[in-house]
C-alpha cells in the first residue's frame, strides 16, 4: 500500500462523508490523538501467534514505536486484546470474561487465522471456536499462519486510524452479545 | 544393563510378557493383571531402578485399547516401553501406577479424558482437557461428533 492511500483511502473518505468531519471538534482530535497513540494491549496469546507478538514487541520490530506499548497482564489497565492464538471452547468463556473487565473504550484484534476463522483447526476439529468474533466483537482481523510483525503493526495501525476516527458526540457503540 | 540383558530380566519377572521386534525402544506388551507388580519391582529393584516415567499415552487401536508407558533409569541409563492392552473398550481398565510414578496421576486422567480408559485405584480421575459433562471420548476411533467434524 503506498503512503497516499493509507492516510487517505475509500473507507476515510466514506468516513468523512457520513459527517465525521462536522462532528469532529477539536476536543474529539485531542483525545483521539491520545487514545491512538497509547493503546496498552493485554496479554493473551494463546498459541504460535502469541511467539510473534512477543516478536513485534522486541527490539527488532518494536510496537512500542506506535505507542501499542505496554502489555497489561491485568485486563482492567488494558485497552486493546490482542487474540493471537488458537481458541477452544474451554478458553472461550475465559476471553468473554477478560473482555468484559476490560474498561471502555476496548478494541478487539484477532490476529492470525485461528482467532479469524478457525484456522487450520477449521474443520475435523471437535474444539475450536471457529473465529473469536464468535465470542467478542473484532476490530481488526490480521489474516496470516501466524501473520509476520509487519503485519500485526499494519493491523495495529489500522487500529489507530479507526481510533482517530471516533468523536464525543457519537461514541463508538460496544456490541452486547447474547 | 544392556538392551540383551535387559530382556532377560524382564522376560524372568514375566515370563508370559510378548515382546516386540524392531522397535526404537525394547518393548514389551505385558498382561494387565500384571502390570502393577511388574511397574513395582521394575523401580524399586536395584539393578532396574525405572525411577523416571518419562510419557505415558494412550492408543485407539480399534481392536483394543492400549496404554503405553516409555520408562527410563537415570541411574543405570536404561529405557524401557511397556504396553498394556485391554479389548474391553467399554469398562476395559488398567491398574493405576500413579502410587509408584507421581507423574502418571495426569498422564492417566489425560487418557481416560481422550480415550477413556479407566484406571482402576486412581486417586482423582476426572476429565483434565475438556469440561465436566462432555459426552464421549474424542481420540477414539469411532467417535462421532456431527456438529463439528466433516467426514470426507
Amino acid at each position: 500500500m503506498k503512503e497516499a492511500d493509507f492516510r487517505d483511502n475509500e473507507s476515510l473518505e466514506l468516513f468523512k462523508q457520513s459527517g465525521g468531519n462536522i462532528l469532529m471538534t477539536t476536543i474529539d482530535a485531542v483525545i483521539d490523538w491520545g487514545r491512538s497513540n497509547s493503546i496498552w494491549p493485554l496479554t493473551f496469546a494463546t498459541s504460535c501467534c502469541g511467539i510473534e507478538m512477543m516478536a513485534t514487541g522486541a527490539s527488532r520490530h518494536d510496537f512500542a514505536r506506535f505507542g501499542i506499548e505496554v502489555y497489561r497482564a491485568s485486563p482492567r489497565q488494558a485497552d486493546v486484546i490482542v487474540v493471537a492464538g488458537t481458541v477452544v471452547n474451554k478458553m472461550a468463556p475465559v476471553l468473554k470474561r477478560l473482555y468484559d473487565q476490560m474498561s471502555d473504550p476496548k478494541y478487539v484484534i484477532a490476529m492470525g487465522a485461528c482467532a479469524v476463522s478457525g484456522g487450520p483447526f477449521f474443520y475435523n476439529t471437535y474444539h475450536v471456536v471457529r473465529g473469536v468474533d464468535h465470542v467478542i466483537p473484532v476490530d481488526v482481523y490480521i489474516p496470516g499462519c501466524p501473520p509476520r510483525p509487519e503485519a500485526l503493526l499494519y493491523g495495529v495501525m489500522q487500529l489507530q486510524r479507526k481510533i482517530k476516527l471516533e468523536s464525543m458526540r457519537n461514541p463508538r457503540q460496544t456490541v452486547e452479545l447474547k | 544393563m544392556d538392551n540383551a540383558a535387559l530382556k532377560e530380566r524382564i522376560l524372568g519377572l514375566v515370563p508370559d510378557a510378548e515382546f516386540l521386534e524392531n522397535k526404537q525402544f525394547l518393548t514389551f506388551v505385558i498382561p494387565p493383571a500384571k502390570m502393577h507388580d511388574l511397574a513395582l519391582k521394575l523401580k524399586f529393584e536395584t539393578d532396574l531402578a525405572f525411577d523416571y516415567l518419562f510419557c505415558l499415552s494412550g492408543v485407539d487401536m480399534v481392536n483394543y485399547l492400549e496404554v503405553v508407558y516409555h520408562l527410563e533409569s537415570t541411574t543405570q541409563k536404561h529405557q524401557l516401553v511397556l504396553k498394556v492392552r485391554t479389548a474391553d473398550r467399554e469398562n476395559g481398565s488398567v491398574d493405576t501406577v500413579c502410587d509408584i510414578w507421581r507423574t502418571a496421576e495426569l498422564h492417566e486422567r489425560e487418557v481416560y479424558d481422550l480415550l477413556g480408559v479407566k484406571f482402576n485405584n486412581h486417586p482423582d480421575l476426572r476429565r483434565f482437557f475438556l469440561e465436566e459433562g462432555w459426552i464421549g471420548h474424542p481420540l477414539r476411533k469411532d467417535y462421532v461428533d456431527e456438529v463439528n467434524i466433516v467426514e470426507f
